[in-house]
């Protein structure tokens, strides 16, 4: 059986192609301001990875923020149970999801059957998603792929006194003032939002495992930051921003 | 690069001699994105200065300090009493006593607009505030937000900035729409900045898309107001005052006008430090 899950996430749209329950195909394009086309994007070029015409895709089923938007799709579910069916298929260990995207920062409770028992989301504040390690990045003139293995070689850690991604840019601007070195900022800023994304996983009361996906997840630098402040170890799956489209089409082959 | 987000800086002082005055009292407010310092003789203002904060507050004071003074003749030893205040207050090195910013704007605004004043609200740089106070000007509750950017002057400068128009022109240019259109849905101003770009490309005039922010922004301080209550009479401080877009639709909410005053509300922190540094200056004189 092949289907396809389709997440139309706020800054990319990720679209996962499987066949009996493999990926075979997957493909990405910027959401920008013309979101479906992008998903026709993303979506032709999982299509073409996996060798599969449109035509034999049995099943299309969408999330995330703009799911409603989402070509193809015959239904949609949330990125909370996208993203707990994904991570419970790979990790049946998996206790809690965390999902850190571009606007967007998630905790996902999930109990031994991949049901999901409790969540608590972050949509409204940039201050806990990727758009404020994006902000930051700038404010540093350090590129975003950079940020995170910069932030690794500090061994001082300094406080951010700004929760608010605006006023945080202006403080950035004042520790470079202050001659404070770059590394220390970058781990200070990963910091900031990994504390963001603990009071979230906080909330759901986090068990182990706990698996981290989402964008975000690419950032080595958060990724230290977090697991200091959550006092675990978390689990990485590969390609972890297509968690969502994977959970999305694994709901697919199940109708 | 254009910066259209820079208010204009500017300072002002009287043709009166000082030399007649028996009080000379300062204020200097070292606020998170500006600064200024406030001269007073004798109970009126003598001069005062609205600076950029820059990154060593110590500096910022003294530099708000020294343009007030310019042209004057007047020196920092001539002063009797220095009161600071505002976010950076404990680093402004020459103050005889700091006093937070809450008790300043409700003093200073008490000056202002006239002991009728109940309900203060300070829209400044990088928070919000709703003070509520008595006949005196004495504070006797608040509310605040610090934490984000939404309803603060950092926030407009981030609009004037994508939008390119000089944020003395964004309250005025808001205002020149047939419709009022629906305010920015989303909170925060990194979000809000991505739906405003939207908005453009979907082919919005700018006079519109600031109409849906300083009605956003607007709603967001009369949720903030709401906490304490509006009572009578009501006033504006800071630097969003001045911004009529912001004003007229936060007054249409709330249904209460706001009084006007001749007074910079920028200065509104600093002229209560140096109303405080009056009473102090007096208790030193006769405790001597």
């Amino acid at each position: 059986m092949i289907t396809a899950g389709i997440d139309m996430g706020a800054k990319t749209i990720k679209v996962v192609v499987l066949r009996d329950g493999d990926i075979v195909g997957k493909g990405a394009a910027v959401a920008g301001f013309e979101s479906r086309d992008a998903a026709e994007q993303a979506y032709s070029a999982a299509l073409e990875e996996a060798g599969i015409s449109q035509d034999e895709v049995e099943g299309v089923v969408a999330t995330g923020a703009g799911r409603g938007h989402a070509p193809h799709s015959v239904r949609d579910i949330s990125e909370v149970a996208s993203d707990a069916r994904g991570v419970h298929k790979l990790y049946p260990g998996a206790r809690t999801v965390i999902d850190v995207g571009a606007e967007e920062g998630r905790a996902v409770r999930c109990n031994e059957e991949g049901k999901v028992v409790d969540f608590a989301l972050n949509e409204k504040c940039a201050a806990g998603a990727g758009a404020f390690t994006e902000a930051m990045s700038r404010a540093l003139e350090v590129e975003i792929e950079a940020l995170g293995s910069m932030s690794l070689n500090s061994n001082n850690a300094i406080p951010m006194n700004a929760q608010c991604a605006v006023f945080a840019e202006s403080e950035v601007v004042s520790l470079l003032h202050a001659k404070t070195p770059k590394e220390d900022i970058a781990r200070a800023v990963h910091d900031a939002i990994a504390s963001r994304i603990v009071s979230l996983a906080r909330k759901v009361g986090f068990e182990p495992d706990v698996v981290l996906i989402g964008g975000v997840a690419h950032n080595v630098g958060f990724v230290d930051s977090l697991e200091r402040a959550l006092e675990c170890k978390v689990i990485i799956p590969d390609d972890p921003e297509y968690i969502g489209a994977y959970g999305a089409a694994l709901a697919a082959a199940e109708n | 690069m254009a910066e259209y987000w820079r208010w204009k800086e500017h300072r002002w002082h009287d043709d009166r001699d000082w030399r007649d005055g028996e009080l000379i009292t300062g204020g200097v407010d070292v606020g998170s994105v500006s600064s200024q310092a406030v001269i007073m003789v004798d109970g009126e203002i003598y001069a005062f200065s609205s600076q950029r904060t820059g990154s060593d507050s110590p500096e910022s004071a003294r530099k708000a300090l020294d343009w007030a003074l310019e042209d004057t003749g007047l020196t920092l030893d001539d002063i009797g009493f220095v009161v600071g205040t505002g976010y950076g207050r404990v680093n402004v090195p020459f103050s005889n006593k700091a006093i937070t910013e809450i008790a300043c704007h409700a003093r200073g605004a008490n000056f202002m607009y006239g002991p009728s004043v109940r309900t203060v609200l300070d829209m400044g740089g990088q928070d919000c505030k709703v003070i509520r106070c008595d006949e005196r000007g004495k504070v006797s509750a608040f509310v605040m937000n610090d934490k984000c950017a939404a309803g603060t002057g950092r926030g407009m400068e981030v609009f004037a900035d994508l939008l390119a128009i000089p944020i003395e022109d964004v309250g005025e240019l808001s205002l020149q729409v047939e419709e009022e259109p629906p305010p920015v849905s989303c909170t925060c101003v990194v979000f809000a900045k991505s739906e405003a770009t939207a908005l453009l490309r979907e082919g919005w005039p700018k006079s519109k898309v600031l109409a849906a922010y300083c009605s956003a922004m607007a709603h967001r301080v009369v949720t903030l107001l709401e906490q304490v209550g509006v009572e009578k009479e009501f006033a504006i401080t800071g630097g969003i005052a001045k911004n009529v877009g912001v004003v007229n639709r936060l007054e249409d909410e709330i249904g209460v006008k706001a009084l006007p005053t001749e007074i910079d509300t920028q200065i509104a922190g600093a002229l209560g430090g140096a109303l405080f540094a009056q009473n102090l200056l007096k208790k030193k004189l006769s405790a001597a």
